[in-house]
């Protein structure tokens, strides 16, 4: 280093000396084209055709290992599944559990690569919508459930709109019809979390209607707190606020919208709820800096008592629990009038589906099955976890407690037909589409009306593609 | 480097091609693991795939993407003015460092040496959690902006359209800068103490030195500091992904956090290797002009 003389040594060696090794390298290269494994679609499977005519039974399955992955590694989720898991091994003796769990954006950065390849784990928890679940599905790389939804009665134990959205159409185009491909253990919506504390200092209640909720967003303003308390840094949680404010004024629409079929978001509704937002950043009914500020940074200082509301899902309930106690409430997004039937946005946890290529097609589908039973759902009530199908100890929970108001409100809804499922579903690239416009959105840098205008450019475009029968 | 070539050259009985052979197990090593896999890249990038069904022959349109496309452009745009945090402050800084260090004798000069250098030694991931928290609304940033009574200037960095990107580059700043003054101070602790002596009998002052004494015999040293640092910018990934992952909108989206994201998150293979593959042409592009232009020139 450092000698002078370097530069002309640099220089003499240039010329043909240097032609060889860039040519060999390049030939080396080049000669890698054309054989990339899975180009030519070998990595789809046949798409097996799941042909069970009586329930199967496990333990005659000889010994069997069981490979699941799943993102159940919160604390609610993780503990009800270890324990189900053992319970399973118990009632099967041949049968092992390989569980392998990571969180939700490792196992989506790595499911794809592991269940096109040659070994792939029998069971797996597929995200619903475009880029994961339709994916798979028009690749062949899962087994449909139907057969089995009828041998264990799965078609009545679960909602259909619940089922519905585990559904992909048999030419793997569309999402929401269609044959089933796989079964949700948990029910998720996004509610209105209130710290009471907060509410009676300013001498509110908890809202009846939604009309009392804004109101209550301006008394809060007035005395000097945050009345919602939101971070948005991560791009996500806009997209459940949103989709809040969207539902009270068009649920009916957003829904048919996500599933294909509906209005867009070129419309009133959408325009509406993005203005609303944006008016509730401007009036500061949102933290200053909001899309500076972390998502659980943000949970963590609304159970820190810094905010009378939280917008969110009920997979924090039991995070919030633990801080706040009973000074937490959580409702459903209240209905526009009092004891009218509410809706917000929600669906149900991963859907758990079986590979094409399972070894075990029927061990995993008792397991799939096991899993979701009604005692199941006593042990994820147990655990604090919402079950989709709330069990016998979801019923005697106090109705005082969060996990209580957390089931009612579940209930409600189901019975209500009120969830709209997630936006990101809507097209394959609206995740991205969504959370940036909103986070312009909520720093003023884009208007409601080009807001909307934005969402329906992607949903547009995709639809275009679709119907035209193009991928 | 220099010595093989001169006796290739200097040593006739011996056949030059024998060279090739000493390399070959480190070549095959190098085509293994790089060229082969950077070779089926190219190939992906020459097509549509969505990672699982068959793919469809795209030719060009990848790349031309790459220039007509917005969300593609954006990136290697913010990219280029990340250098300037990442490569073209810590340089400048480095030298300072070093001009004013060589200069003076520092008081526990190992120390401050050793806490310049810290960053360098951290994983990114904790330095991108650490700046995450200092750079949040309530962070310390803001905390101490509050305090001194510049209130109207905090906000909330990661998540200001025009501040997100400056701020992550001033985290790229922070941790490029020792690196950079740790080169300069080797460096200059080798330049002859005799060429200060004369510059200074022949009255220069002290910036006159740095120009005609420190800042030649550090050339070497520039060139490292600036390919590594030119390279750790333009590969930056980890600390988006930790800080903003390309938000607000996409205001802070770089090349090597798109091709992640359109290869694992929107099953867009084909333009996850069009963009990886660019992105490798403007590294290589940029690390030869620098080795041209800052090691080559002769004075």
């Amino acid at each position: 280093m450092g000698l002078p003389c370097t530069g002309m040594h640099r220089r003499r060696r240039s010329g043909r000396t240097r032609v060889l090794p860039v040519a060999l390298a390049a030939g080396l290269a080049l000669l890698a084209a054309g054989c990339v494994p899975g180009t030519d679609g070998s990595l789809a499977g046949k798409g097996a055709s799941g042909g069970a005519t009586a329930v199967p039974d496990p333990a005659d399955a000889g010994n069997v290992t069981l490979t699941v992955w799943d993102q159940e590694v919160r604390g609610g989720t993780n503990g009800e599944l270890e324990e189900l898991n053992r319970e399973f091994e118990k009632k099967y003796p041949n049968v092992r559990i390989k569980r392998v769990a990571r969180s939700f954006s490792d196992l989506k950065t790595t499911l794809k690569l592991a269940i096109s390849g040659n070994n792939p784990p029998d069971v797996v928890q597929a995200n619903q919508g475009y880029p994961d679940m339709v994916a798979f599905v028009q690749a062949g790389l899962l087994t449909p459930l139907d057969n089995y939804a009828g041998i264990y009665d799965w078609n009545t134990r679960y909602p259909n709109t619940l089922l519905n959205l585990n559904r992909v159409s048999a030419d793997g185009k569309f999402f929401g019809t269609g044959r089933l491909y796989g079964i949700s253990q948990t029910g998720e919506f996004v509610g209105i979390y209130y710290n009471k504390d907060v509410l009676d200092k300013a001498g509110l209640e908890p809202p009846e209607t939604w009309q009392d909720f804004t109101d209550s967003l301006a008394t809060l303003k007035k005395r000097g707190e945050l009345p919602v308390q939101f971070g948005n840094l991560d791009k996500y949680p806009a997209i459940h606020t949103f989709g809040v404010l969207q539902d009270q004024l068009g649920a009916e629409d957003t829904r048919d919208t996500v599933l294909g079929r509906g209005s867009g978001f070129a419309n009133d509704h959408t325009e509406e709820a993005a203005a609303t937002l944006a008016d509730w950043a401007k009036r500061g009914y949102l933290p200053k800096g909001a899309n500076g500020l972390g998502y659980d940074d943000a949970w963590k200082k609304f159970a820190d008592g810094q905010g009378a509301y939280l917008i969110s899902g009920t997979w924090l309930q039991a995070d919030l629990k633990k801080p706040m106690g009973d000074k937490l409430g959580l409702i459903p997004p209240p209905p526009a009038k009092s004891g009218g039937a509410p809706v917000t946005t929600g669906g149900q946890g991963l859907s758990w589906s079986v590979t094409s290529r399972s070894k075990h097609p029927e061990v995993a589908a008792a397991y799939l099955d096991f899993i979701t039973s009604e005692h199941a759902a006593d042990v994820m009530t147990k655990h604090g976890v919402l079950p989709a199908v709330p069990g016998k100890a979801a019923a005697r929970l106090d109705p005082e407690s969060t996990e209580g108001q957390m089931v009612a409100g579940w209930k409600r809804l189901n019975a209500a037909d009120g969830l709209v499922p997630y936006l990101d579903y809507a097209t394959p690239t609206f995740y991205d589409t969504t959370s940036q416009s909103l986070q312009k959105l909520i720093s003023g840098d884009l208007s409601p009306g080009d807001f909307a205008a934005a969402l329906q450019k992607d949903y547009g475009a995709f639809m275009k593609k679709q119907r035209a029968g193009k991928r | 480097m220099k010595s093989p070539l001169r006796s290739s050259r200097r040593a006739p009985g011996e056949p030059r091609a024998i060279g090739y052979l000493y390399i070959l197990p480190a070549l095959a090593v190098y085509a293994a693991f790089l060229l082969y896999p950077f070779g089926q890249s190219v190939w992906l990038s020459l097509l549509h795939w969505d990672g699982l069904n068959a793919a469809t022959w795209a030719g060009l349109d990848n790349y031309g993407d790459l220039f007509t496309d917005p969300a593609l452009r954006a990136p290697f745009v913010h990219a280029l003015v990340l250098l300037i945090f990442y490569a073209a402050l810590p340089v400048a800084i480095g030298l300072l460092l070093a001009a004013v260090m060589s200069r003076f004798r520092v008081r526990g000069m190992t120390f401050f040496r050793t806490v310049l250098f810290l960053p360098q030694v951290l994983a990114m991931v904790v330095v991108g959690v650490t700046w995450r928290s200092i750079l949040a609304p309530d962070g310390m940033l803001n905390d101490v902006l509050n305090l001194v009574g510049l209130d109207s200037l905090s906000r909330a960095w990661l998540g200001d359209e025009n501040w997100a990107l400056p701020a992550v580059g001033v985290v790229g700043t922070w941790v490029e800068t020792g690196l950079c003054m740790v080169l300069f101070l080797a460096g200059a602790q080798r330049i002859p103490r005799e060429l200060y002596e004369a510059a200074r009998i022949d009255g220069a002052g002290a910036v006159r030195e740095f120009f005609t004494v420190t800042l030649p015999g550090l050339r070497a040293e520039i060139a490292v500091a600036l390919t590594l640092t030119i390279v750790a910018g333009l590969r930056n990934f980890d600390l988006i992904y930790i800080t903003t992952s390309g938000g607000p909108g996409n205001a802070t989206s770089v090349p090597a956090y798109e091709v992640y994201h359109r290869a694992f998150e929107t099953n867009q293979v084909g333009s996850a290797a069009a963009v990886g593959v660019a992105l490798t042409v403007v590294i290589f592009v940029l690390t030869v002009t620098v080795s041209r232009l800052v090691e080559g020139r002769r004075s």
